[in-house]
């Protein structure tokens, strides 16, 4: 993964000055409210219902063992010991007092991290597929130039404070796994008919309030381009996005309101001015980053396993975890392996100190000491020997990081909610709690197969509730908390937006709801079919009256 | 004290001022509003002045004036002496269109001053017509941040080819210049330093 050089250690190093001055000011009562708010939100700090939270860059996933080890010591020594793996794989705390944090901002240095742009108008964290690399189906490692927009966007004097946030997702998949379409900037990489590394870029999508997916911007781009071609797409934004209204003043709102062809137009005149200008990526450059992302030094190993085999034959839980939680690589003898953050009745996304200490020990000894976080909020070790995967699951099982159940219902995304957030209308993680325990049952999990279930407290989306199969949406209803609920959303390439299927339920009804729609789905389903493809043949309908058949029974009981 | 900040071959310090600032009479237009809420930023190219204000304007006979946008474009005949003379600069809000100015004035670098004026700190616009002035429409003269300026937007506003900055009133001007500093190296091109990093470097030592 990217390593430091000392001019990359100088510009951390002078924002934790930078801040610490500023927190000192703003203790002082030389800042004020308002005038701090912009300053600790570009450094991840959110004033939060009980504490600030700190959202810790995590940039495009990547860790090392060291970093997550000093994460683990931050979690313990800041705050209560442990941490929120985020939808934008950052790590969040949800306890630290603000006065600490210049002193947090000053360890995460000491391991190359920051907390820089993770929430404020500005460009966000730029994120990526978690198994960028090491996919068999890769068509182009992202990760170098997701490096070099991370240096171009850090501080950019111009894209500073911008209408509201800016997020840049890329991708160098067939098959997205890094939801490009749904970003205010959505890249794909690939090869051209010539050969050469190009771009299809995406703009104008977004969850949150107005769920929108992107539209093409430019199918062909050369890669040289993609700093000043971004920076001629922002700059109108800058200048035009509406900041009377922070609800309609994201990029998707003003390519809706010019229509993609008129904000196409003006972004190619103004990137004619731009276009070779000093920041175009030379190639030396893309050689250097993409030097520290080369491949691990992988041993020549066989394609099967026979100490593999035999666990998976004699061990069904073993192979029910393989099942689920181990995922291909292109290199033989190698796989990725997923360490859950779902347990049933937690917190989706927490981990404790102890481990990510553990997490970080198995990255050292089992996959070169690197790891990745992922947007649907676990943890990925990239590159396991097929030999080692009993002993990592031997560990992860004891540490309560091995439940079976990626891409299964349980393997629920959900932001942190009215439990933390101050945005949020309700909470999120006890109606995820709730689910997990309804479907506490592993044979059954795996027999309802595939499902994406997201959760968000308000919506602001953030636990991408649109893209879910099953989204969840908790609304206010004069004072108390409500569940709107989606179905037929879906991310990757074939990307839609859920449809709501009724009013929205109480807390205490939700797992019997999703209960109902699954079995929908059971009784539906073809034998090829995920809960996704039965929505998409049937469509809302005989979910929904299954799902509010007992009420209209109550009701008819009411008035009769 | 004038509260200036002045850049002069890329150092920094405190300054006199010697433009008066041309202001508008207030206007009549009510405050405009969206869900209780006072809208706090206008929508770029929403017509903010009223002919009334233009005529209203008080020029002062004598020294050396920044006028307002509309002013300058209605009103130029009569200060046209004092352009050529090197007297008169022109000053717009970020919400204005940069483009009216250039369609009016043909040479920029006739003026000896441009100054931007952000009603809130948080307008990030300026940048971008600061950038703009400098890459696109060569400017080369002076060119002042004016309004709620505050020393921890004025790294960026340097880099975005700002080269003074009336610091706000309430706030040290002296103690502003430390932000000027912040960053040693910073990552991508821009007005002040035109090559990013990587060609500046070599990083591959």
């Amino acid at each position: 993964m990217y390593k430091y050089d000392k001019l990359d250690q100088q510009i951390v190093d002078e924002r934790v000055t930078q801040y610490r001055d500023q927190t000192r000011r703003y203790l002082a009562g030389e800042l004020s409210e308002e005038e701090f708010r912009p300053l600790r939100l570009q450094n991840g700090l959110y004033i939060q219902r009980h504490a600030p939270m700190l959202r810790i860059a995590v940039p495009y996933g990547m860790l090392s063992s060291k970093q997550l080890h000093k994460l683990g010591d931050i979690a313990n020594k800041y705050d209560k010991d442990y941490g929120h793996f985020s939808t934008r794989q950052n790590l969040q705390l949800n306890w630290p007092k603000l006065e600490d944090v210049p002193e947090i901002l000053a360890e995460l240095a000491t391991v190359e991290m920051h907390a820089i742009q993770t929430s404020g108008n500005c460009i966000r964290n730029i994120t990526t597929d978690q198994f960028a690399g090491i996919a068999p189906d890769e068509v182009v490692d992202p990760r170098a130039m997701a490096e070099i927009m991370r240096q171009w966007s850090t501080f950019h004097p111009e894209f500073a404070l911008l209408p509201r946030k800016f997020k840049i997702a890329v991708s160098g998949t067939k098959d997205d796994r890094a939801i490009v379409q749904a970003h205010d900037i959505g890249m794909e990489f690939y090869h051209d008919a010539a050969g050469k590394l190009a771009i299809k870029v995406w703009v104008g999508g977004g969850l949150g309030r107005t769920p929108i997916l992107g539209s093409v911007i430019r199918e062909h781009l050369e890669w040289q381009h993609a700093l000043t071609y971004c920076e001629a797409i922002i700059r109108v934004y800058n200048l035009h996005g509406r900041r009377d209204n922070a609800y309609k003043a994201r990029i998707k709102i003003l390519v809706k309101a010019l229509g993609i062809d008129e904000f196409k137009q003006q972004v190619e005149a103004e990137w004619l001015h731009l276009k070779d200008a000093p920041n175009t990526i030379t190639e030396t450059e893309l050689i250097r980053v993409g030097q520290h992302f080369d491949a691990m030094p992988y041993e020549v190993l066989a394609a099967h396993d026979a100490s593999f085999d035999s666990a998976i034959s004699s061990n069904p839980a073993f192979a029910a975890w393989v099942k689920r939680c181990v995922h291909a690589h292109k290199t033989a003898g190698y796989r990725a392996v997923t360490l859950s953050l779902k347990p049933h009745g937690q917190a989706p996304g927490d981990a404790t100190s102890a481990q990510m200490h553990i997490v970080a020990d198995l990255a050292q000894l089992y996959s070169f000491g690197e790891l990745r976080v992922s947007h649907e909020q676990n943890l990925i070790l990239a590159d396991v020997k097929l030999s080692d995967l009993f002993a990592v699951w031997e560990k992860a099982r004891a540490n309560g990081l091995a439940t079976p159940n990626i891409g299964l219902l349980t393997d629920i995304i959900c932001c942190p909610g009215g439990d933390f957030c101050s945005l949020a209308n309700a909470k999120s993680i006890p109606i995820a709690e709730a689910i997990q325990m309804q479907f506490d049952n592993l044979d059954y999990l795996h027999d309802i197969g595939d499902i994406e279930l997201n959760i968000s407290g308000c919506m602001n989306a953030c636990g991408h509730h649109h893209v879910g199969h099953i989204g969840i949406l908790g609304v206010d209803k004069d004072g108390s908390e409500w569940y709107q609920v989606s179905i037929g959303g879906k991310q990757g390439n074939d990307a839609s937006i859920g449809a709501v299927i009724g009013p929205s339920f109480s807390a205490e009804e939700m797992p019997q709801v999703v209960q109902k729609l699954i079995d929908v789905y059971v009784q539906e389903r073809t034998p090829e079919e995920r809960f996704i493809d039965t929505v998409r043949r049937l469509g809302l309908a005989p979910f929904k009256t299954n799902v509010y058949a007992k009420n209209e029974h109550a009701k008819n009981g009411a008035t009769a | 004290m004038s509260n200036l900040i002045q850049l002069k071959n890329g150092v920094a310090s405190l300054a006199d001022n010697d433009w008066t600032c041309v202001q508008l009479p207030p206007s009549q237009a009510e405050e405009r509003k969206q869900a209780g809420k006072v809208v706090l930023f206008k929508l770029t190219g929403e017509a903010t002045v009223t002919a009334e204000q233009i005529t209203g304007t008080i020029i002062p006979a004598t020294g050396k004036i920044i006028v307002p946008l509309s002013v300058f474009i209605t009103r130029k005949n009569e200060f046209i002496s004092r352009i050529n003379a090197g007297e008169v600069g022109v000053w717009l809000d970020t919400h204005e269109v940069l483009e009216t100015l250039i369609e009016n004035q043909a040479d920029l670098n006739a003026l000896p001053i441009i100054a931007i004026h952000v009603q809130r700190f948080a307008d990030g616009r300026i940048f971008s017509l600061g950038t703009l002035l400098r890459t696109r429409y060569g400017y080369k003269n002076e060119l002042r941040a004016l309004g709620d300026v505050l020393r921890d937007q004025i790294f960026f506003l340097k880099r975005s080819g700002f080269t003074s900055f009336a610091i706000r009133a309430d706030r040290s001007a002296n103690e502003a210049l430390a932000s000027l500093k912040d960053f040693s190296h910073p990552y991508q091109g821009a007005v002040d330093v035109a090559q990013p990093i990587f060609s500046r470097y070599n990083r591959l030592a």
